[in-house]
Parts: C-alpha cells; structure tokens; sequence
C-alpha cells in the first residue's frame, strides 16, 4: 500500500483534472499580469509627473495594494463589496481583476524607480533638442528604463504565479483546490496521496516559475557586464 | 505647454474619479430598486440555473469523484432540487467558514453544506426544515464494548478539543475522566493505543471511521443535544425559503432522503448504522 501512492495521480482522470486546474492558474496568472503591466507602466509614468494631487493620489493606490494582503483584498472585493455595491463578478474574472489591479500598484513603482534613474543628462539632453514631452518618454526614458525594470517585472510575475495558491479561498477551481479535492475522496484508499498530490503541485509550480527567475537572472547579469563594460 | 498638460490630466483624472462615482452610485441604486432578492424562486427560474454552494472535500457528504463529477449526500439532494425547480444546476464549492459570506454576497442561492443549525447562525441567514441529524457518539472496541454513559464513570474517555464532543462531556457528564487530543489523528491512536476505553466525537464522523477499523463499534450512537443539517438561504429570502421547506417536507414523505442515505452514506458508513441515525423520520 505504502509504495502504491503515485496511483492516486493515474485513477481516473484525476491527472487531466490537476492539469485543468493548472490552467485555470496559468490563465489568471498571466491574464492579470498582462492588463497590470499595462496600466502598471501608465500610472507609472504618471507618477513622475510634478503634479501634487495626482501623485498623491496614485500613491496611496498604490500603498493600498501593497499594504493590504492579497487575501484580505480577495475577500473585501468577493464577499464584501458586493453586499454594497451590487457588484457581482464570477470567481475567476473577479480574481484576475483584483491581480491586475494589484499588479498595477507593484508595477508603477517599479516603473517610477527604473524612470527617475535613468540618468539625468538623458533627459536634459531630449529637452536641448527639443522633445516634447511625450516623445522624451517615448524615446528617451521608456527604452532606457525598460531593461533597468525587467527582473524586477519578472520577480514580480512569479510572485503573482505563487499567489494564486490562495484562490481557493474565493472559491476559484485552481489547482490547489483540485488537489485538495483528490486528496479528500481518495484519503481512505490512499492514506500518503496528500505527498504524491502536492508534489505534483510543487513541480507545477517550480517548471513555471523557475525558468522566469532563471531568465531574471541572467538579465541581471547581462545588465551588469554592459554597465561596467 | 507643460501646465495645459497637467490641467488636462488633472481633468481625466477627475473625470474618472466621477465616473466611478456614479457607477458606485448607479449600483446602490440599483440594489434598493432592485426590491428584495435576486434569489427569489421567481428569479431563479428566469435565470434558467441555481447556484449552489456545497463542499467540494468531505466525504460522503459533498465531494468529487475520480471521474471529476461532484457526488455525495448534499450534492444529491442538490441536484434534485434543481430538478424539481425545472432549472440547471451550478455549484459553487465553498469551505466551511465562507458559507455564510457567499449566501450574503449573493454568491449563492442556496447553501447545501452539511450546515449546522446553531443559534448565532441563525441569526445572520435563514434555514430551511433539517435534513439530517448528528450527535455525539462514542466509540469503543468491539471486545469490550461501552454501550451506556454509566460505564464510563470514572474511566478515561478520548476526545478533540474544541468538539461538540469535548463540550458535552465537560458539561453534562461530570463523572467522565477525559484525555484530550488536538488532532482527530492523535485521538484516533490514543484509542488504538488503549489509553481511554472510548471515544467521543460526532457521530456520522465515527461511523465512517469504524467502518474502516472493523475492530472497533460505535456503542452508544447518540447522547448529548441533536444537532440538525439543514439548507440554508440569505436572510430574508422567504420565497426561497417556503419553496425549500416544501421541498424538504415533500422528499421526506416520497423517502428521497432513504435513498440518497442508501447510495453515498452507506458504503462509508457500513452495517452498523441504519439511515433512521442520520435521517430524519417523516412527521
């Protein structure tokens, strides 16, 4: 019996299950991650911006989504924004909504560190030859920052892949939730399934996000051989 | 240049912030002229579906199978709901501490989760006539079986902290000696290490563990306080709430409950137990 554990993942389609609930994750993962880096890289450059209000306003966005748990967030905008607002989003696109906006929040400060480090002559040199401002960014601070702020982007991206582990909780069918349920039905004919059900899991998740942090990485390394030659 | 820009953003700005006001504004309203439920029977028909929270990891009461098909004694009674409403059914898988946020969300319309009727419940949403009963039980070896609580006086009775079990001994049965266990594990090999003469936990939970530990019988089946199983509807959802006790009146009559006990309760519960334990009788 001891040795026969692994059989819990070939019963049925319990395997083809745990792959449906991977790509239910992968889906919201990287549904949210592309709108968040989007509006991420907007607010961003926004916040650069000299006027007051509106980096104060952006800023406390953003100090919200970072501050608040996203499982504190999941719940207020699942089970009690709704009671209010009567607004009523299904479980998956109600979480990939609340990732993407806390994708946003993450993202426009990676943005507004990579921008205001670009070197300042960059940007005093685009006004010399007279850019307006829009093409200063398109063409001079954007470039420029985009590969300063890609690991951190892509630390953030495994981030948000680690973090939908907590989905279950609003009820979303992921691929926890699915490992919870084939450990549950199978727990009398396969006591050590738990082992066999979240080591799958494990290695989900490592082929995902491994190669992410691999790829920042070695772009960190590349960015610094070009710095210092 | 610079602050035409910045006016025009701090115009988009509050342009938006306005616009999220007024649909703030438009779904409050919406809400009170919405009148009272979008889970009345009437409106449930309408959408053609009902949603349904029920477990998605307790056996035998509501769990999925190998084949991925959600089965058990809730899931049952569910899907016969739906039928006799004439409308599909959609489940929504909840855990036991947000049954009552998703029915007060309005995530569900009906919750079908091996709820317990307590009194705190009670008053944040509405239930339905019971469908079942549970209660404590004790369990003992089959060599030695304790079948009255007068043999447990002053001999060492296995319990879980925090169990309806722990409560009523600690209460009720002052006689009792008790060792107490954090973990339904430990408890169970306390018991099969001899250092009590019994357990004490719910009952349907004890049935189904005696069944895979043929040596060991459920003496006493029942003592304590009943406690019932019912459906359960947001607060205030009386048109939901008359339909569902009909419907419970009416399955208890055509023994619907006998034979849902007699497909998913049984094989896990074994021969020991009738479904007059865990069933309740027709009135």
């Amino acid at each position: 019996m001891a040795h026969s554990g692994i059989n819990v993942l070939l019963e049925g389609d319990n395997f083809i299950r745990l792959l449906g609930g991977l790509w239910v994750t992968i889906k919201i993962a990287f549904t949210s991650l592309a709108f968040g880096l989007v509006l991420g890289v907007l607010l961003g450059v926004l916040r650069t911006f000299k006027n007051r209000l509106l980096r104060f306003v952006l800023r406390i966005y953003l100090e919200f989504f970072r501050v608040v748990p996203t499982v504190v967030l999941l719940f207020l905008f699942y089970y009690i924004l709704p009671r209010q607002l009567n607004f009523n989003l299904p479980a998956n696109e109600l979480a990939t909504f609340v990732f993407a906006l806390w994708v946003a929040a993450e993202m426009s400060d990676i943005v507004r560190g990579a921008l205001i480090s670009v070197p300042k002559h960059q940007q005093e040199s685009g006004k010399a030859i007279g850019l307006s401002r829009w093409q200063l960014y398109r063409y001079v601070l954007i470039p420029q920052a985009f590969s300063l702020e890609l690991p951190a982007t892509i630390n953030l991206a495994t981030r948000v892949i680690k973090t939908t582990s907590i989905l279950m909780l609003i009820s979303v069918m992921d691929v926890i939730n699915i490992g919870q349920q084939v450990i549950e039905a199978n727990n009398h004919t396969y006591p050590n399934g738990v082992f066999w059900v979240y080591g799958i899991i494990f290695l989900f998740y490592f082929l995902i996000d491994y190669p992410l942090s691999w790829w920042a990485r070695r772009l960190e390394k590349k960015g610094l051989e070009r710095e210092n030659g | 240049m610079n602050k035409t820009s910045l006016k025009k953003i701090i115009a988009v700005v509050g342009v938006l912030a306005t616009l999220l006001l007024v649909l703030a504004g438009c779904g409050s309203s919406k809400k009170s002229s919405d009148s009272n439920n979008p889970s009345s029977v009437q409106q449930i028909k309408k959408n053609g579906t009902i949603r349904i929270a029920v477990f998605g990891d307790l056996p035998p009461y509501g769990w999925v199978n190998k084949e991925g098909k959600r089965v058990g004694y809730d899931v049952t009674l569910a899907r016969k709901v739906a039928k006799d409403l004439g409308v599909k059914v959609k489940f929504v898988q909840v855990n036991a501490n947000n049954r009552v946020d998703a029915l007060n969300s309005n995530k569900v319309d009906l919750v079908l989760a091996n709820f317990t009727v307590t009194p705190e419940r009670k008053q944040v949403i509405d239930f339905a006539k019971p469908y079942m009963k549970v209660s404590v039980g004790v369990v003992s070896p089959r060599n030695k079986p304790i079948t009255k609580t007068s043999q447990l006086k002053g001999k060492n009775l296995i319990v879980t902290k925090g169990t309806t079990a722990e409560t009523y001994f600690t209460q009720k049965q002052k006689g009792v000696d008790l060792l107490k266990f954090d973990s339904k594990t430990q408890q169970f090999n306390a018991l099969k290490n001899g250092r009590g003469v019994a357990l004490a936990d719910d009952n349907s939970y004890l049935y189904a563990w005696s069944k895979n530990n043929p040596k060991y019988t459920v003496g006493i089946k029942s003592i304590g306080p009943k406690s019932y199983i019912s459906p359960a509807v947001k607060k205030g959802n009386k048109s939901l709430l008359k339909w569902t006790n009909k419907e419970i009146s009416k399955l208890t009559k055509d023994g619907f409950f006998e034979k849902d006990y007699n497909s998913t309760l049984k094989p896990y519960f074994g021969k020991d137990v009738k479904p007059s334990d865990i069933i309740l009788p027709i009135k």
